[in-house]
């Protein structure tokens, strides 16, 4: 099954904040130089599962995981890992653009800055690269000093994809990426990410079920803390396996 | 609070409603060509041969209103499949229609001539094909892939039956060869019927692609 | 009285928001233009470069005052800032959510309205007498940051958790620890508000008269040491309504005041906005 290695593995991954378990005992591969959507209702876990992928959920105060989530075969949640160099490995890119308040350069070049990269590549070389990938070097590229606020919302949400592709990591966590977007900036963040898989891996959080059936190579169907069905795409959404995945996706839910 | 898609279903029913619609148009044109055959009324043919137009148009009705349902409603998995079913249908079902038409002008063009023998065979196949229809349609709506499954087997019958008119009819042009037209035409109307049975068929596998998503091959040829 | 229309309310309440704007404006301008409009005249370069020499007559100028004042704002900032701020960035991000943390901050909140004179009486028996630092710079300087910390930490943490969580998650997600996350984007980004604090604390710092009389003595000497004592510009104002009759002089005292805070204030502003317009790019 599946196409190629699996970059990502969760082995009976379950997730608690405080007594209420949030995700119980999720198997799934994510495959590399894939597309991986993860839909659902909302309280699923989508989004619990996407951060639990880079330990996003570490900050926050009573969260606890159980099982395994392995990153090229090695589990993330080991005690001892260095959770600074797992969220090198595997950006995360947000719902809400947010780029800092900080000029265009700046933003790219944050990661590589806190992460002392910037002592043996050339910053300039890192944030043109960074901000080619993103399809954003064009539009930037004679204003780098101009502020990243001053940019529009689908400019904005690819600049905070250049930073996330400044420290190279292998993987690319997007959580619900374009819903504060117009249609037209979607549809240019959704052709990115297709140019973008073939050098990374991608996980997508998403309410949009169309968007996930476009974009995506793979589809999990989570509810309630459950991985109802996983499967290719075209599959699940012509033909689910489970009445549940076929009630959600047919709008029947509820 | 209205349920959700409520007004999505209610246009799903709508489609599938006027699918039994043009079904009944159909078997209709089916019996009357025959009947039209059987008792030489040139009238009821040629009133078979007008209609048909009214059924070409009301395919093209339904496609459209697949059309607007896909794009409007964005159907994902059964929804999907249902309506891609009806385009397929309704593709067949006029195709029947067409071999119905083609009985009705066979009819006309025998006109008055003295009939070969009284036709029993062939009232026969007419009647199991509409029968077959009736039920196949019946499977759709009721999303029975058993019964469309059994309603395939049953085309053996009707391939059957059209290797008795076949034989005996070649026999009566072997005999008399000023027959020869007549019984071609007459051959003629059981390959209309035939190929109508079969068009069932496909409608059937439509069925079971509804309802387990995967298109299976029914029915294996005798040859 | 007959009910009033939405749009009668609506103009009523214009009417009142204006007012109570030209009122406060009114009173404003009436303060200072007061002090500067018969202050200004007694200013003159030798008022300001020459020494208080006391007495009923009020002889002299404000040379040393203007000097200590300066001393001790620098000592007290040097001091509070980096204090208050530190604070600020402890309980915004590093406290955990307990009952000892909700103390702290309560204890905060209270003491920043405590009178000043309290902090006064603090300060002489902690600073003058017990560390025996006597009537000094450094004890007032001591004892105004204590009084100021409070209110510092307070503008300080506002401006802090005004900083939307989601740079946070960004910096975390890229690989930032926490401190790199409050150094590299969380100060930079509530500067503003910081500065706005240290803005207030020089205010309220400069205006102390009662409560600086009794750690730094008011002597009009120029101060030498950060052992030495001294009078600010509010202090000689005040002895010079209450112990003299040279009223034309603490006029003139309260010009240079307003003029120093005025100089103050802009600078800091200015320095904000530099700083800002550097690390934004002038969004």
């Amino acid at each position: 099954m599946g196409a190629g290695d699996a970059k990502i593995e969760a082995r009976g991954f379950s997730f608690y904040y405080g007594k209420r378990q949030a995700l119980k005992e999720i198997n799934l591969n994510v495959w590399e130089h894939q597309i991986t959507a993860l839909i659902g209702p909302s309280g699923c876990g989508k989004s619990t599962f996407l951060r639990a992928l880079n330990r996003m959920n570490d900050i926050i105060m009573g969260a606890r995981a159980e099982g395994e989530v392995l990153l090229d075969s090695l589990n993330i949640y080991a005690p001892g890992v260095d959770v600074v160099e797992l969220r090198k490995r595997v950006g995360m890119v947000f719902q809400q653009p947010n780029p800092f308040p900080k000029t265009i350069f700046e933003n790219v070049a944050f990661g590589p800055r806190v992460l002392d990269l910037d002592r043996q590549i050339s910053l300039d070389e890192v944030v043109e690269k960074s901000l080619r990938s993103a399809a954003l070097w064009d539009e930037v590229k004679d204003v780098l000093n101009k502020s990243g606020l001053a940019l529009s919302g689908g400019q904005q949400q690819r600049l905070c994809i250049a930073r996330a592709l400044a420290t190279e990591p292998e993987v690319l966590l997007m959580d619900e990426p374009c819903s504060a977007l117009d249609p037209q900036s979607t549809l240019r963040i959704e052709q990115l990410m297709e140019e973008l898989k073939e050098r990374y891996t991608i996980v997508i959080v998403t309410h949009n079920m169309q968007q996930a059936a476009r974009v995506s190579d793979w589809t999990g169907f989570l509810l309630l803390g459950d991985l109802i069905e996983y499967g290719r795409t075209a599959e699940l959404f012509s033909r689910p396996q489970d009445k549940r995945t076929e009630d959600y996706i047919t709008g029947r839910f509820g | 609070m209205p349920a959700p898609r409520e007004s999505f279903d209610r246009h799903l029913h709508e489609l599938q409603d006027e699918l039994l619609v043009m079904g009944s148009m159909v078997e209709k044109a089916l019996e009357r060509a025959m009947e039209a055959l059987k008792n030489r009324d040139l009238e009821l043919a040629r009133q078979v041969i007008a209609d048909d137009a009214k059924i070409n148009r009301k395919r093209f009705d339904i496609e459209e209103k697949c059309i607007e349902l896909i794009v409007t409603q964005q159907p994902m998995a059964s929804d999907l499949r249902i309506i891609i079913a009806v385009l397929n249908i309704i593709v067949d079902l006029e195709r029947i229609a067409d071999h119905a038409e083609g009985n009705a002008k066979i009819a006309v063009m025998i006109g008055n001539e003295p009939p070969l023998k009284p036709l029993i065979d062939l009232p026969r196949m007419c009647q199991k094909t509409i029968d077959m229809l009736k039920r196949s349609l019946g499977a759709f709506i009721n999303r029975d892939a058993e019964a469309a499954r059994r309603i395939c087997d049953e085309d053996d019958e009707v391939d059957s039956l059209y290797d008795q008119v076949f034989r005996e009819l070649l026999t009566f042009m072997a005999e008399d060869s000023k027959t020869i037209t007549r019984a071609t035409r007459l051959i003629w109307v059981g390959h209309n019927l035939e190929r109508s049975a079969d068009r069932v068929t496909n409608i059937c596998e439509r069925v079971i692609y509804v309802v387990t998503g995967k298109m299976e091959e029914t029915g294996v040829s005798k040859y | 009285m007959p009910r009033m229309s939405a749009r009668g309310t609506q103009k009523l309440a214009l009417a009142g928001i204006w007012g109570t704007g030209a009122v406060t404006l009114l009173i404003l301008l009436v303060i200072i233009g007061y002090v500067l409009v018969q202050g200004v005249s007694h200013i003159s370069w030798s008022f300001l470069t020459t020494a208080p020499k006391g007495g009923m007559s009020g002889e002299g100028g404000i040379s040393t005052v203007i000097v200590c004042t300066l001393y001790l704002l620098g000592l007290t900032m040097a001091i509070v800032v980096p204090l208050g701020v530190g604070a600020a960035i402890y309980l915004s991000e590093y406290a955990p959510d307990n009952r000892l943390t909700g103390l702290i901050r309560y204890g905060t909140e209270v003491l920043a309205g405590v009178p000043s004179i309290v902090f006064g009486l603090f300060g002489f028996a902690l600073f003058v007498m017990t560390l025996h630092f006597s009537f000094s710079i450094l004890s007032g300087a001591l004892t105004l940051a204590c009084l100021l910390l409070p209110t510092l930490i307070r503008a300080s943490e506002e401006a802090l958790r005004a900083v939307p969580r989601s740079h946070r998650e960004a910096a975390l997600a890229l690989g930032a620890t926490k401190w790199q996350t409050v150094w590299r984007v969380l100060l930079p980004a509530a500067l503003p508000g910081i500065a706005t604090g240290i803005i207030l604390c020089i205010g309220r710092g400069v205006g102390e008269t009662a409560c600086l009389f009794v750690t730094m003595g008011g002597t009009s000497a120029l101060p030498t040491s950060l052992f030495s004592g001294g009078r600010t510009l509010s202090m000689h104002l005040l002895h010079l309504v209450l112990d003299t009759n040279a009223f034309e002089k603490a006029l003139a005292t309260g010009v240079v005041l307003i003029v120093v805070i005025g100089v103050i204030n802009a600078m800091t502003n200015w320095l904000s906005q530099r700083f800002r317009a550097r690390m934004t790019g002038g969004a």
